[in-house]
């Protein structure tokens, strides 16, 4: 059975439908890259699975083993409230479970494995921009058993941080079985990396990677 | 300064003294957990917007000759505080929009209908009152004082318990939700205790200055520190010290209880501003 399978699903505000009859699986351990032009709908179908918001029609199942075990997810980056006063820690450990000795744990696990485990005694809103995301990725990872769904993770980040950020989410995704869900508009990235692409756009496609870029180069030449 | 002691022991003979003191201590610990959530979240005026509200149906309450005001005002500015907690998320009028409007409507509403149909004499003492807190601290009844004792022990137990799951709510809401935090409940809870804390609030400092005691005492904390947790424990000694020292000057010096407090709110503010500037020079 699929982890995530979406069927039928249409996208509307009151003034404009964004795209209807969506339909896809996915499968545990895949790589989806969401692919789609600013304001196509990918951020809104993101939140729709995750629930924050109801399709306007259609279905979202989610896999009972993948609910239990957890979604992690990584919002696309809103100017974070700069001045939250919250530490690291604070933030990191609001994703985790089981008593306070626990918490602390799987967060320094989570903040090692993002390479970024001296910041955890720092303050949030004093960390840079690629730091905090760093952090918030550290929360998801905390928060995920499963899959991760990532909002453009690496907007804002520079080229050396892109290139570490692309390679532990691939460690994620070959080591420990993680899927991944990545909205984003690198598809160099998406060509390299990806199993799966989900383009969308007013007639949204899903097909693997490999099909994608097939039809995207007899395209675009 | 004998001179002074002298004359709080004085005071403090009597009973209604002493319980003003344990009222406004009790009310500035509640007022300053709410605080931290609520300036976190852009909903600062909620206080103001609530407090008018309350004011509002109390006028109601009295043009209808109720024998007990607070069985029709607890549950409508519980209602309007569900609601306007709503207000965050999808609806035409934004949060801070429909805090002024409801706040507003209130006000005018309500002392019109006093003005129509109040049958008592003393209109303008009695607005003023309500909208300042009363000036008589001999208002307070030794009931009052038991309600602020409850509704204290169930604030705080809701901060312990659920202090993890109000962080995530007030840090990043989507995520919480998506994380299976539910966020709606939380609000809901929250929203019922800040207008209990509210209705219960007014007798002290008025409906005007009631958003003074939420948000100074966590401004004033977010000024020097950056953790949450050190900052919403920061934020209720700041107010528990301030409503004591509020309270204490307003019966040496004679001030309205209220506006004391609030000053001496406003004072640590500044204090606060200062050190966290040094602070923030030196690191
Ligand atoms: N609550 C809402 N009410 C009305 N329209 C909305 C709402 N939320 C989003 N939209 C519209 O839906 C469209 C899709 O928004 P969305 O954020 O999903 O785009 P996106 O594909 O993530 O874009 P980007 O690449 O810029 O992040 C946008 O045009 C936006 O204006
Ligand atoms: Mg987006």
């Amino acid at each position: 059975m699929a982890q995530l399978e979406c069927k039928d699903l249409t996208i509307a505000f009151e003034d404009r439908t964004l795209y209807e009859n969506l339909s896809f699986e996915v499968n545990s351990g895949d790589y989806v890259f969401v692919l789609g032009s600013n304001g196509a709908g990918k951020t809104t179908l993101v939140k729709t699975l995750l629930g924050l918001r109801k399709p306007t029609r259609g279905s979202i199942i989610i896999d009972d083993k993948l609910k239990e075990k957890g979604i992690g997810y990584l919002p696309q980056q809103k100017s974070m409230q700069r001045d939250f006063p919250a530490s690291v820690m604070e933030v990191v450990t609001s994703a985790c479970g089981g008593n306070r000795h626990e918490r602390r744990e799987q967060a320094l696990a989570a903040l090692d494995r993002l390479k970024v485990r001296e910041l955890s005694a720092k303050s949030f809103s004093e960390l840079s921009g690629g730091q905090q995301q760093r952090v918030l990725l550290a929360r998801a990872l905390c928060a995920a058993g499963g899959m991760l769904l990532l909002d453009e993770p690496v907007s804002g980040l520079d080229h050396t941080t892109t290139a570490e950020f692309y390679s532990m989410i691939r460690e994620l995704n070959k080591e420990d079985g993680m899927t991944i869900l990545m909205i984003s508009h690198d598809i160099d990235a998406a060509r390299r990396y990806g199993s799966h692409v989900l383009y969308i756009s007013s007639e949204p496609r899903f097909m693997t990677a490999k099909r994608f870029f097939a039809q995207w180069e007899e395209e675009n030449g | 300064m004998a001179d002074m002691i002298d004359k709080l022991q004085f005071y403090f003979q009597f009973q209604f003294v002493r319980n003003v003191l344990i009222v406004g201590a009790l009310i500035a610990v509640c007022a300053a957990l709410l605080g931290v959530t609520l300036v976190l979240r852009h909903f600062s005026y909620i206080g103001d917007g609530l407090s008018h509200v309350a004011f509002g149906v109390m006028c109601v309450a009295s043009v209808l000759d109720l024998a007990d005001a607070n069985a029709l005002v607890m549950p409508i500015t519980v209602l309007a505080a569900i609601l306007l907690l709503r207000t965050g998320q999808n609806t035409k009028v934004k949060g801070d929009a429909a805090i002024a409007m409801i706040s507003v409507s209130s006000l005018a509403l309500g002392y019109m209908l006093m003005n129509i149909y109040g049958a008592k004499t003393n209109l303008t003492g009695d607005v003023c009152s309500t909208l300042f807190g009363s000036t008589s601290i001999l208002t307070i009844k030794s009931k009052d004082v038991y309600m602020c004792l409850a509704l204290f022990v169930i604030v705080v137990s809701i901060f312990v318990i659920f202090y993890r799951k109000i962080f995530a709510v007030t840090f990043d809401e989507d995520f919480a939700r998506a994380t299976g935090v539910k966020v709606n409940l939380y609000n809901n809870l929250l929203a019922t205790i800040i207008a209990v804390v509210i209705v219960m609030a007014m007798n002290l400092v008025g409906s005007l200055l009631i958003s003074a005691l939420i948000i100074f005492p966590a401004l004033s904390a977010m000024r020097i520190f950056k953790s949450f947790l050190k900052v919403t424990i920061c934020s209720v000694v700041v107010s528990l010290v301030c409503a004591i020292i509020g309270i204490l000057v307003s019966i040496l010096a004679g001030t309205p209880v209220g506006p004391t407090i609030v000053t001496a709110d406003m004072a640590v503010y500044f204090l606060f501003a200062l050190a966290g500037g040094i602070k923030g020079r030196v690191a």
